[in-house]
C-alpha cells in the first residue's frame, strides 16, 4: 500500500513495526517529527514499547544503552548538536557490541547555529566503530532501519547502526511510501534475542577496564566485526529484496556506470539531483555515471575500486570538511583507489553547506571544473561578496 | 591473626569477591561490600567510571557476583533507566532490583544531570553515592563533595589559600527536593545503619537515593587502619549527619552520644594538616566548629 506521507513519519512507521522495545529521546530539530509520530503510536497503543523523554540526548543514548545491554531492541533519533552530545555514549555502545539503532536527521553543526542540511554531523562519529548508512530518499530511509537491526542485531556483527538522511529535504518532505507490512516485517526481522545480555540468571561484568595487555585486541575485534558486516549488509539487501520486492541497501548504487569517463560520488539526497543531470547529459550522448556511498561505515573500498576502476574522472561532492584537511569523503575515495592497478583522476568539491541549496546548474559546473583537471577543496556556490578580506 | 572459619566462608560468599585491587583500608571497598551483601544476589548493578570500577574490573577478572555493568564516568543512572525500562518492556521487571552507582563527583558534578533525570522519571532505581569526597582515581583532584578546606590536587593550600573555599554541595537535599520517596545518609563506620537504610531503600518503590560517607586512606591522607575511627569522627563531630528523609520529611537522624571536636577529625588526616599550621588557623578552625554546630542543630543530632 502506497501513501504520501511525510519521511520522519515513514521512518516512525518503519520503526514501528521493528516492535522496539524501548525508544528513548530529547528533542531537536529536524528530528523532533520521527520521535512525536513514535510516541503518539506508543500513547495509542499502537506500539508497545517503553517511550522515554530523557533530560538530553546524552542520556537518550546512555538510556538505549543500558536498554540493549538488557536484551532489548532499542531505538533513538538525533541530529547535529544532540548526536555531538551523543558522541561519548556512542563510542561506548559500539565498544560494548550493542546492536541499538539511531536516525541521524543529518544537519549542521554550530558556530554559528544553522539547522539545515549538511552531513558534517554524522561525519564527526565516523571513527566509533558504529555502521553508518545513508538514504538518498525516504523510502530508503524507511527500508533501512528494518536492515539496520537486521544486520546489527545479527550474532556475529553486533554492533550500532546509525540510518543518515538528510535533515528537511527528506524529514520534512512528502513522497509516496510503500507501507511495510507487520507481518512481513516480522518475518524479515525476528525478535532481537542476544546471547549475552544482563541478568541475574547468568551474571556478568559488561564494561569492563581492559590494561594495555587486553585493549588493542578489543579494538581488533571490532574492526573485524564492522568489516564482517561489508557482506552482511549485502546479504541483508538481498533477503529484503526477497521479502519485499525492492533493492533498498547495500554498499554502493551504480547509477548509469557503463562505459562511463566521468563519475560522480557522492552521498544522501544530493543524489537524487545528480541523477537528474547525469540523466539529461547521457541523452546527449555524455559518458557519465553517478556512483552512491550508501554504505559510508565500513567504507566499502572494494566495490568503490571496483565501480570507479575503468573511470577517467572521479568528481566527488560532498556536504561536509575535516577543517584544515579536506572533504572527508574524496579523501576517502582518494584512499580507496591508491596504490591500485588503475587510478582515475579524483577532485574534490564541498557543496550544500548549512542547507546551501545546490541547483542542477551547480553540478554542471562542477563537472565542468572536475573535467578540467584535478580541483581540491573547491567551496561549491561560495558568495564571494560575502568573504571580504582574505 | 588467623581468619576464623566462619569469617572466610563469610568473604568467600560476599557479592563483591575478595581479591581486587582497591588500596588497603579503602572504604568505598567496604561500602560497595557492604551494599551489595545486603541487596543478595537478584540485582543488576550499574557503576560509574572510577575507583569502584577500576579496582573490581580488571579484565579477565571481575569481582563482581551479579550482572555489572559500567558504562561511562556520568551515566550510570541513565544506564539504570535504560535497564529498568527494559526489563519492564521484556516482562521481566520481577527479574532483579536495580542499583546504580557512583562516586561523588560522577554523582555531584558530572553525572548529576542523568541523576536528575532519573529522580524525576521516578524509576524505580536505588542510587547509592560513595562519597570520598574527591576525585581519588585521577589522584585526589576536588569535587562537588569536597569540603571546605581541605587539601586536594587542584584545590591546594598554599600561601594565600587554606584549600578548598567551598562547602560541599548539598546532594541528598538536591535528591529530596525531586520529591522522591528515600533519602539517606550512612557511613562506613555503622554498618548495621547502612544496612538497614539498604534493605528499607531496596523494598521502597520509586528512586531512592543513599548517600555514604567512606574514607579514602589515600586522598585523605590518614593511617588505613584508622578508616573507621575517621569515619566515625566524621559522625560524631557533627560533619557528617547520618538521617533519612521519607517524601521530603526527615524521618530519623543518628543522635550524637558525645560531641567530639572537629580539631580531634582533622588532625587524624594529611589533607587538613595545613590548617594547623599557618599563624591564624584558631580562626579556620573555629569556621569549620561552627559549620559542625550548625548541622547538628539543624538535624538536632543531640
Ligand atoms: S584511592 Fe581511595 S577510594 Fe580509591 S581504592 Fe584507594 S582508598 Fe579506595
Amino acid at each position: 500500500m502506497k501513501k504520501v506521507i511525510e519521511g520522519s513519519m515513514a521512518v516512525a512507521e518503519a520503526v514501528k513495526v521493528c516492535r522496539p522495545h524501548v525508544i528513548s529521546a530529547y528533542p531537536i530539530t529536524p528530528q523532533t517529527h520521527i520521535v512525536e509520530n513514535l510516541s503518539q503510536f506508543v500513547a495509542d497503543g499502537e506500539l508497545k514499547a517503553e517511550f522515554l523523554n530523557v533530560e538530553s540526548e546524552f542520556g537518550a543514548a546512555s538510556v538505549v544503552l543500558g536498554a540493549s545491554a538488557t536484551g532489548a531492541r532499542a531505538y533513538s533519533a538525533t541530529t547535529a548538536q544532540g548526536l555531538l552530545l551523543m558522541v561519548e555514549v556512542l563510542f561506548n555502545i559500539a565498544g560494548l557490541r550493542l546492536p541499538v539503532v539511531i536516525t541521524c536527521t543529518n544537519r549542521a553543526v554550530s558556530a554559528p547555529i544553522n539547522i539545515w542540511n549538511d552531513q558534517q554531523d554524522a561525519m564527526t562519529i565516523r571513527d566509533s566503530g558504529w555502521i553508518m548508512l545513508f538514504a538518498e530518499d525516504n523510502q530508503e530511509a524507511a527500508d533501512m532501519h528494518l536492515q539496520a537491526f537486521k544486520i546489527g542485531e545479527h550474532p556475529e556483527i553486533m554492533l550500532p547502526v546509525m540510518v543518515n538522511m538528510d535533515g528537511f529535504i527528506l524529514t520534512h518532505a512528502f513522497e509516496p511510501i510503500e507501507f511495510i507490512d507487520q507481518k512481513m516485517a516480522d518475518e524479515f526481522l525476528p525478535p532481537f534475542k542476544p546471547e549475552l545480555y544482563l541478568t541475574p540468571k547468568n551474571p556478568l561484568t559488561f564494561g569492563v577496564l581492559a590494561e594495555p595487555d587486553w585493549y588493542m585486541e578489543t579494538r581488533y575485534r571490532l574492526q573485524k566485526a564492522i568489516e564482517a558486516s561489508t557482506d552482511m549488509i549485502e546479504e541483508v539487501a538481498d533477503q529484503f529484496k526477497k521479502t519485499f520486492g525492492r533493492y533498498q541497501g547495500g554498499l554502493v548504487e551504480k547509477y548509469r556506470l557503463d562505459g562511463a569517463e566521468t563519475v560522480i560520488v557522492s552521498m544522501g539526497s544530493v543524489v537524487g539531483t545528480i541523477k537528474e543531470v547525469v540523466d539529461a547529459l547521457r541523452d546527449k550522448g555524455k559518458k557519465i555515471g553517478v556512483l552512491k556511498i550508501r554504505t559510508f561505515r565500513p567504507f566499502p573500498k572494494e566495490a568503490i575500486y571496483d565501480a570507479l576502476k575503468n573511470v577517467k574522472n572521479v568528481i566527488v561532492m560532498e556536504k561536509a570538511i575535516s577543517l584544515g584537511a579536506t572533504g572527508i569523503l574524496y579523501d576517502e575515495i582518494k584512499a580507496a583507489l591508491y596504490g591500485k592497478p588503475s587510478q582515475p583522476k579524483v577532485s574534490g568539491f564541498i557543496a550544500g553547506l548549512g542547507g546551501r541549496d545546490i541547483p542542477k546548474e551547480s553540478i554542471m559546473k562542477v563537472i565542468e571544473k572536475g573535467e578540467a583537471g584535478i580541483s581540491d577543496n573547491v567551496f561549491v556556490d561560495l558568495k564571494e561578496n560575502l568573504i571580504g578580506g582574505k | 591473626m588467623t581468619i576464623e572459619k566462619k569469617e572466610k566462608e563469610e568473604i568467600l560468599e560476599s557479592q563483591l569477591a575478595p581479591g581486587h585491587k582497591a588500596c588497603t583500608g579503602c572504604g568505598l571497598a567496604l561500602a560497595a561490600r557492604t551494599v551489595m551483601n545486603t541487596a543478595g544476589k537478584d540485582v543488576i548493578v550499574t557503576a560509574a567510571t572510577g575507583c569502584l570500577e577500576v579496582f573490581s574490573t580488571s579484565y579477565p577478572q571481575s569481582a563482581w557476583k551479579m550482572p555489572w555493568i559500567h558504562s561511562l564516568f556520568e551515566n550510570s543512572a541513565a544506564v539504570a533507566a535504560g535497564i529498568e525500562v527494559a526489563l519492564k518492556a521484556l516482562g521481566r521487571e520481577k527479574e532483579a532490583k536495580i542499583i546504580a552507582q557512583g562516586g561523588d563527583g560522577a554523582t555531584a558534578d558530572i553525572g548529576i544531570g542523568c541523576l536528575s533525570g532519573m529522580f524525576e522519571r521516578g524509576h524505580n532505581i536505588l542510587y547509592v553515592c560513595y562519597d570520598n569526597e574527591a576525585y581519588m582515581n585521577t589522584g585526589v583532584q576536588r569535587s562537588g563533595l569536597t569540603p571546605f578546606e581541605a587539601w586536594t590536587s587542584t584545590s591546594p593550600s598554599g600561601k594565600v589559600s587554606w584549600g578548598n573555599p567551598t562547602e560541599k554541595k548539598n546532594m541528598p537535599a538536591i535528591a529530596a527536593a525531586h520529591g522522591i520517596p528515600y533519602v539517606a545518609t550512612a557511613s562506613v563506620a555503622y554498618l548495621k545503619d547502612l544496612e538497614k537504610k539498604v534493605k528499607k531503600a531496596l523494598d521502597i518503590v520509586g528512586p531512592k537515593y543513599l548517600q555514604i560517607h567512606a574514607p579514602c586512606p589515600l586522598g585523605w591522607a590518614h593511617e588505613p587502619w584508622d578508616t573507621i575511627k575517621v569515619a566515625k569522627l566524621a559522625v560524631q563531630t557533627g560533619l557528617i549527619p547520618l538521617y533519612e528523609m521519607e517524601n521530603g520529611v526527615i524521618t530519623s537522624v543518628r543522635k550524637i552520644a558525645k560531641k567530639a571536636p572537629v580539631e580531634e577529625y582533622l588532625k587524624l588526616q594529611g589533607r587538613f594538616k595545613h590548617l594547623f599550621k599557618k599563624p591564624g588557623f584558631e580562626k579556620e578552625l573555629e569556621r569549620i566548629q561552627a559549620m559542625a554546630d550548625a548541622t547538628i542543630k539543624k538535624f538536632n543530632l543531640m
